[in-house]
């Protein structure tokens, strides 16, 4: 154990003194800012930074001479002080009072009224408006649709538009069974299944809510970080300038999986943008058609694997063996094994459909989170895999009717 | 000053010996040790806490550690740093000190000082229980969520948050227990002829922070008694779906928990300027400019609260009330560092270990300080927020600011209180290799903030591997550096070169008069301040 933590610090030093590439990639400042909040921010930054440095270093080279010539090994005296009395020293103590005060609220306090008033100003000039909802442990997109000055601008509208955003890092790197990989075009940690995507110039209102606890939407390059407040709706604004990837991570402790929320967003120019929301819409159509029809035991079930590995494996675990007590196992587990209706057709109470419509204490609410197809593939596939062997089959179109 | 009064009796009190002389002291000394003595074992405990966790981060992918285990210890490393470690401390020198520097026989109302110790050794257990509790089975360990109990989360959380919750309780309890006793002893018990504005700087730095826990304690037991019924009783103080806010926890936190900050360090304020005069050999400049600083500082802080969640979403004049106002504290706080600076200046130092914590004290508080002046900073701080950044500024104020303090006050007192001087050698190499791994713990941590790695996240993007790998390398030497520390504590109580009665050269003050150690009951007869 030992042996093999000092090979690790050995192998990291080793690292750090034998590759010079490693230093290219470090950072000593904010990441390339691309919104004007993000720019402004920077400036403050850079600004501040600096003033605190001069003082910084002027008070610790005072410090430092009378440390150097005022020592008792240099034979130097002390002396008496005595408090400044007459005006003339009255005011060359005062002097550095001054400074300061002008320094915290001319100096630092005028640029930073500016910024606070920009930052807050999330409604003036707005394209669009999208709402994010930040769950246990995803992002929820839904495209609210385009302002009167979106439209005039000839922005495309993506009204309508909603789907989910999850960490897409596979899931035995992100349990250290093997060790992260690097991968430029998807970033150990960083990286999502579906990315928000935003066109570049439009001032873009964010509304923020949460269904469950705090989590807070950060992407370091728009220099916008708000939280998202259950049952409260809060507010921010982006407007990237730069088409890219942009990539954050949530920035409030919201449980075991608040390392693995990412968020990453498209900037596409608005061409691009508007194939994109184009593109989304007939999925839309497809899914609704796709709802309705009848769907075969081995299409669900392989559908539901993919829905189970990425919502439900972080808690339930790739086996359904769970982390009881807090997580409890899927396999042999009585909700999954237990009939979902009553004779009459309707789901019963703490029944599996129950369960992941509604939610309990930690488990979420996948009402909200997943669609038909979704919800019905991934039980069919809890009963039907993960050592369980129910044998029946929940059809989208049922799931659709237990919403009413 | 004045004349010492010994009395001769003092060689056979009648106070029990052993364990028994422990369980059931009033003495002011006793306490104070036992208090001391709790701080250091705490410290240690909620340092290994950290080193798993900084050995969780060396690199990244899981290894040691799973997410939620991480969260509790994360959490719970807080709450004892804070309540455990530095509380303690603080109040252990109080006890010990206090008496001594305005004459007085012993604090003035004992068995309260023997109960406020008491609670202590229950509240620690409370806190680390749960995970002994885990390991049988029962719940799921620690709390989760943080030191700051944010709800929902708390609410969603298991049975170690209702143990910190109790824990907390009685962490406060002891507190507001010690500051009655603190207040009562500065106001009543001064040698005659002291009056307030002769008081040592150590008393007015206790005494402020007496009132500001009176002040704020109540507000986070009402705070966590809310979250418990919320928990457990159908309230809905902080969930929107019954009427109720979670950022209203927010406030009533932070209204106790930005005051908490200078709860921590007034009373380092109040000795380093002591122990300046010391080794400078020159009064402190400007003592009444620091009393009214002190003043200024402790009712400022419970008016900025808010600065510690501008992101949670405020209306913009409160945004710039609370940027504006916690701006202002660097003003008083100027002045302190101005009259600490000013007290060495053209004097004649000598730098034994309690100086050299002193003065680097001086440096790396600074560093926080500045740090924290850039917070204030609204839009900044939207970047700055939750990230690594934040953890680097108020380890600058809580470690350097507060833990080295505490140490400069050790290694100051410490022949005082044992009688023999400890190992000077020793106690020279433990600044370096703090001063020096603290530095490089934190540093990377500040850039780390920067290229945007948010805190408390259990595993991290490759691209802020380096940094990490840096500040868990220093993070462990910083750790077993404190080895030294503790290890010349012992050998100095059990033996060593014997001290004189006044120690240092140039301290001067009521405690230096007595003898080294001081007798178990000293200044049965009060001297007379002129």
């Amino acid at each position: 154990m030992l042996k093999q933590a000092m090979k690790k610090i050995g192998f990291g030093l080793l690292l750090l003194l034998t590759a010079p590439q490693v230093f290219a990639e470090i950072r000593w400042n904010f990441p390339e800012p691309v919104t004007p909040m993000a720019l402004d921010t920077l400036h403050v930054h850079n600004k501040f930074m600096l003033i605190v440095a001069v003082i910084f270093v002027v008070v610790l080279a005072i410090m430092i001479y009378s440390l150097i010539k005022h020592r008792k090994s240099a034979g130097h005296q002390a002396v008496v002080d005595k408090a400044p009395s007459t005006a003339t020293e009255i005011f060359w103590t005062l002097i550095p009072f001054v400074i300061l005060l002008v320094i915290d609220f001319v100096i630092m306090g005028i640029p930073a009224y500016h910024s606070v008033v920009m930052m807050e100003d999330t409604k003036n000039e707005s394209d669009m408006m999208i709402k994010i909802t930040g769950s246990q442990w995803r992002w929820q997109y839904e495209y609210i649709g385009n302002t009167d000055k979106g439209n005039q601008n000839g922005l495309v509208d993506a009204k309508g538009i909603k789907f989910t955003s999850t960490l897409s890092t596979p899931q035995d790197q992100v349990n250290g069974t093997v060790p992260p990989v690097d991968d430029p075009k998807s970033p150990y940690l960083l990286d999502v299944d579906n990315r928000l995507v935003l066109p570049v110039g439009a001032k873009v209102r964010i509304l923020m809510t949460s269904t469950d606890v705090l989590h807070n939407w950060w992407v370091p390059q728009f220099g916008s970080s708000r939280v998202a407040v259950p049952g409260f709706i809060r507010e921010t604004w982006v407007q990237v300038d730069k088409a890219g990837t942009y990539r954050g991570q949530c920035k409030e402790l919201c449980g075991k999986g608040h390392g693995y929320m990412p968020v990453v967003v498209d900037a596409l120019p608005k061409a691009e943008y508007a194939a994109w929301v184009d593109l989304k819409q007939k999925e839309i159509t497809a899914q609704a058609a796709g709802a309705d029809k009848e769907w075969s035991k081995d299409e669900l079930i392989a559908q539901g694997k993919a829905v189970y590995d990425k919502n439900c494996a972080v808690c339930h675990q790739v086996s359904g063996a769970g982390l009881p007590p807090a997580f409890p196992a899927l396999t042999g587990s009585k909700i999954a094994t237990s009939p979902i209706f009553d004779a009459s057709g309707k789901y019963l109470p703490d029944s599996h459909l129950d369960r992941v419509l509604n939610g309990i204490r930690v488990m979420p609410a996948w009402k909200a989170l997943l669609n038909d197809t979704e919800i019905a593939a991934v039980i069919t596939y809890e009963r039907n895999a993960l050592g369980n062997s129910v044998g029946d089959v929940l059809q989208p179109a049922q799931v659709k009717a237990a919403r009413q | 000053m004045s004349t010492t009064t010994v009395a001769h009796h003092d060689e056979h009190t009648d106070h029990p010996t052993g364990i028994m002389r422990w369980l059931t002291t009033t003495n002011h000394k006793d306490i104070g040790t036992m208090y001391l003595t709790f701080s250091l074992i705490m410290f240690l405990v909620g340092g290994s806490m950290i080193l798993g966790i900084r050995a969780e981060l060396f690199q990244p992918g899981l290894q040691l550690i799973k997410p939620d285990f991480f969260n509790q210890l994360i959490g719970v490393h807080a709450l004892i740093m804070i309540f455990a470690a530095l509380m303690p401390a603080a109040t252990g020198f109080a006890n010990w000190m206090l008496p001594l520097q305005i004459g007085a026989p012993d604090m003035a109302l004992p068995r309260l000082n023997n109960w406020g110790f008491w609670l202590l050794p229950p509240s620690a257990i409370l806190l680390t229980l749960p995970f002994t509790l885990a390991l049988f089975g029962i719940g799921d360990g620690a709390l989760a969520t943080g030191w700051t109990f944010y709800p929902p989360l708390s609410i969603q959380g298991g049975i170690g948050v209702d143990f910190a919750i109790f824990a907390v309780h009685l962490l406060g309890i002891s507190s507001v227990l010690g500051s009655i006793n603190i207040i009562v002893t500065l106001f009543n018990m001064r040698a005659p002829g002291m009056t307030l504005m002769k008081m040592p700087m150590f008393a007015w730095g206790w005494l402020i922070t007496a009132f500001l826990l009176i002040a704020t304690i109540p507000v986070l037991a009402g705070a966590v008694t809310m979250l418990l019924t919320d928990r457990h009783f159908g309230t809905h103080f902080f969930d929107a779906a019954g009427g109720g806010d979670p950022i209203m926890f927010q406030h009533l936190f932070w209204f106790f928990g930005h005051p908490e900050v200078y709860i921590l360090l007034l009373p380092v304020w109040g000795f380093i300027p002591q122990i300046l005069q010391t080794f400078s050999r020159k009064p402190m400049y400007g003592y009444k400019a620091q009393v009214y600083s002190l003043w200024a500082i402790g009712a400022m802080s419970v008016v900025v609260w808010a600065h510690h969640f501008f992101t949670a979403g405020m209306p913009v004049p409160a945004l710039l009330y609370f940027m504006y106002s916690t701006m202002a504290i660097s003003l008083p706080l100027a002045v302190l560092f101005f009259c600490w600076i000013k007290t060495m200046w053209r004097g004649s130092m000598s730098f034994e270990t309690p100086m050299l914590f002193t003065v680097g004290w001086i440096i790396l508080f600074g560093i926080g300080g500045l740090t924290g002046l850039v917070l204030a900073d609204v839009a900044a701080d939207a970047q700055y927020h939750n990230s690594y950044f934040v953890v680097a500024h108020f380890h600058y104020t809580l470690f350097a600011g507060g833990i080295m303090g505490i140490m400069a006050g050790v290694y100051y007192w410490l022949p005082k209180m044992t009688g023999h001087m400890y190992n000077e050698k020793l106690g020279q190499l433990h600044f370096w290799l703090t001063a020096i791994s603290f530095n490089l713990t934190f540093i990377p941590q500040f850039f780390l903030g920067l290229a945007g790695m948010p805190r408390r996240i259990p595993d991290y993007a490759l691209q802020f591997a380096e940094f990490n790998m840096v500040s868990s390398i220093s993070a462990f030497v910083l750790g077993l550096s404190q080895l030294i520390f503790v290890y010349n504590i012992i050998s100095t109580v059990k033996g060593g070169q014997k001290a004189t009665d006044q120690v240092w050269e140039g301290a001067e003050g009521l405690e230096w008069t007595l003898s080294s150690p001081p007798p178990y009951h000293s200044f049965t007869e009060q001297p007379i301040i002129k």
